[in-house]
């Protein structure tokens, strides 16, 4: 016998749902089960990890301590939000920034929310609270340094013809870094 | 999650007053800030608690400003807002230290002042700031208003003179005189719990407040006279050891901590010292 919740409604990945659920349920446990978004993942269930990350109206918190009651009438965005066309995602693919992936989701959602020209320092603040087990995180700095890179290239581009030149370098050095 | 959730109660007030009433009349109930301590609880069923009240929407509580000469700061205020707040980086310098000291970046976009207090644990990062500020915890029932100084708030380990029919709706600061300062030591720089935590201020009579070494904050007085009346710095350090009362944990040991306040101390007064290299503000954390 479930009982019979009220509608929980918010934006996910752009588009309006509504779950009805037990409104304490974790948004973790609701992305993954309820919306059938399985590509935030679950590490420790204490905060600690990061693995859960989703970003609700623009921040990044870790869905393992967000009940869904707190969630309404947000935006909330995963990783599946990105739809595998953010340049994070190709960074982190080409240059060793994900191994076992499980820190991944988390980790590429807690970069999208840094500045546009985050520091070392930045970044290394920005991800604290991503732990990966995996990569020695020196993958995923250079994965996010060249993200970036290629980014301010294709805005030059835009409005100039140094596009092609920017683009190119930031290539050629990204490919020089690759281990 | 280990806790079930399905025999859990939450009410979901739409206003301030909705909820006081609610705390009155349908308690007692557990309030849901940020939920970054209470989730770690009922994810690790260490939290027994089954009804709890969702006040995360009410905006009346969220909030940074100045009235008079005070800083006042509503109780959902995160520790990410803290951090970015020009007031109180300003006139408070010392509280956006500690909060960007805070977990990491998502449990500071998440927990908030106002939980950080009502959770109680003698190693919150902001309590020592709190302390060292004199700051006034407002707290509110349906039926008044009341304003405790932040010495008075807490009466023991996690215990304080917060009735369970009241919220904490806003912490007031007065104008601090002096130089800030802040320091927190850890395992780590993100996401540990303090070993030991310490604020203070350079002024005439020195203020000094310490986490993580005594069952709730300590505001060490004894030291505080002494180094006003111009003793030695080393005598000071004598005198924090019989204020402070740390014991052997899974975070550290007793003779540690003592170890560490002791140092923490003689760096306070380096660094603030009136000449010589001394600078506004709050000291620059080196990692
Ligand atoms: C991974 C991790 C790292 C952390 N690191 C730190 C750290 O470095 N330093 C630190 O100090 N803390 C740390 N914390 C603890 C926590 O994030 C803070 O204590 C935070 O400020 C709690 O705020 P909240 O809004 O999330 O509280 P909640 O979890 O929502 O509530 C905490 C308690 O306070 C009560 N409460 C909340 N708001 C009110 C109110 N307005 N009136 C009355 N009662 C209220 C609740 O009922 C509950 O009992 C960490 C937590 C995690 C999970
Ligand atoms: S699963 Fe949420 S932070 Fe680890
Ligand atoms: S890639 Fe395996 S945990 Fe990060």
């Amino acid at each position: 016998m479930t009982p019979a919740f009220r509608p929980i409604a918010f934006v996910l990945n752009g588009r309006r749902v509504a779950v009805r659920v037990h409104p304490l349920k974790r948004l973790l446990d609701v992305l993954r089960e309820d919306c059938r978004l399985t590509g935030t993942k679950e590490g420790c269930g204490e905060g600690e990890c990061g693995a859960c990350t989703v970003i609700v109206d623009g921040k990044a918190v870790n869905s393992c301590l967000v009940p869904v009651a707190q969630a309404a009438g947000t935006r909330v965005t995963t990783i599946e939000g990105l739809h595998g066309r953010h340049r994070l995602q190709a960074a982190f693919a080409e240059l060793g920034g994900a191994q076992c992936g499980i820190c991944t989701p988390g980790m590429i959602l807690a970069a999208s929310t840094l500045g546009p020209k985050p520091t070392l320092d930045e970044v290394r603040t920005g991800l604290a609270g991503n732990i990966c087990r995996c990569t020695g995180y020196e993958g995923i700095y250079r994965a996010i340094k060249a993200a970036n890179k290629a980014r301010g290239a294709r805005r030059e581009a835009r409005g100039e013809g140094r596009e092609a030149r920017g683009t190119a370098r930031a290539r050629t050095a990204a490919r020089r870094r690759r281990p | 999650m280990r806790t079930a959730i399905s025999p859990l109660v939450v009410k979901q007030p739409r206003t301030l007053k909705d909820a006081l009433r609610m705390l009155r009349d349908d308690g007692p109930l557990t309030p849901l800030a940020g939920c970054t301590d209470v989730y770690v609880g009922l994810n690790f069923g260490t939290l027994r608690d089954a009804r709890f009240l969702n006040i995360w929407g009410l905006d009346d509580l969220r909030g940074i400003d100045v009235r008079g000469d005070v800083l006042r700061i509503g109780a959902l205020t995160t520790h990410a807002e803290i951090v970015r707040s020009v007031l109180v980086r300003r006139r408070l310098p010392m509280l956006a230290a500690a909060c960007r000291e805070v977990g990491a970046v998502q449990i500071q976009n998440r927990g908030t002042l106002g939980g950080n207090i009502a959770n109680g644990s003698p190693a919150g990062d902001s309590l020592p700031v709190l302390a060292a500020a004199e700051a006034f915890v407002e707290l509110r029932s349906a039926e008044w208003t009341r304003t405790v100084p932040f010495g008075e708030f807490y009466t023991g380990y996690r215990k304080s003179v917060m009735r369970p029919d009241e919220l904490i709706t806003a912490v007031e600061i007065p104008r601090v005189e002096g130089a800030q300062w802040f320091r927190k030591v850890g395992t780590r720089a993100a996401q540990s719990i303090s070993k030991v935590v310490m604020a203070a201020v350079r002024a005439s009579r020195p203020r000094i407040a310490l986490g993580s070494v005594a069952p709730t904050v300590v505001r060490a007085r004894s030291t505080e006279e002494a180094l006003a009346a111009g003793g030695a710095i080393e005598e000071a350090q004598r005198l924090l050891q019989d204020e402070i009362s740390p014991i052997d944990d899974i975070r550290s040991t007793e003779a540690y901590r003592r170890f560490v306040a002791a140092n923490l101390l003689m760096q306070f007064w380096t660094d603030t010292a009136p000449r010589g290299r001394a600078r506004p503000g709050v000291n620059r954390r080196t990692r």
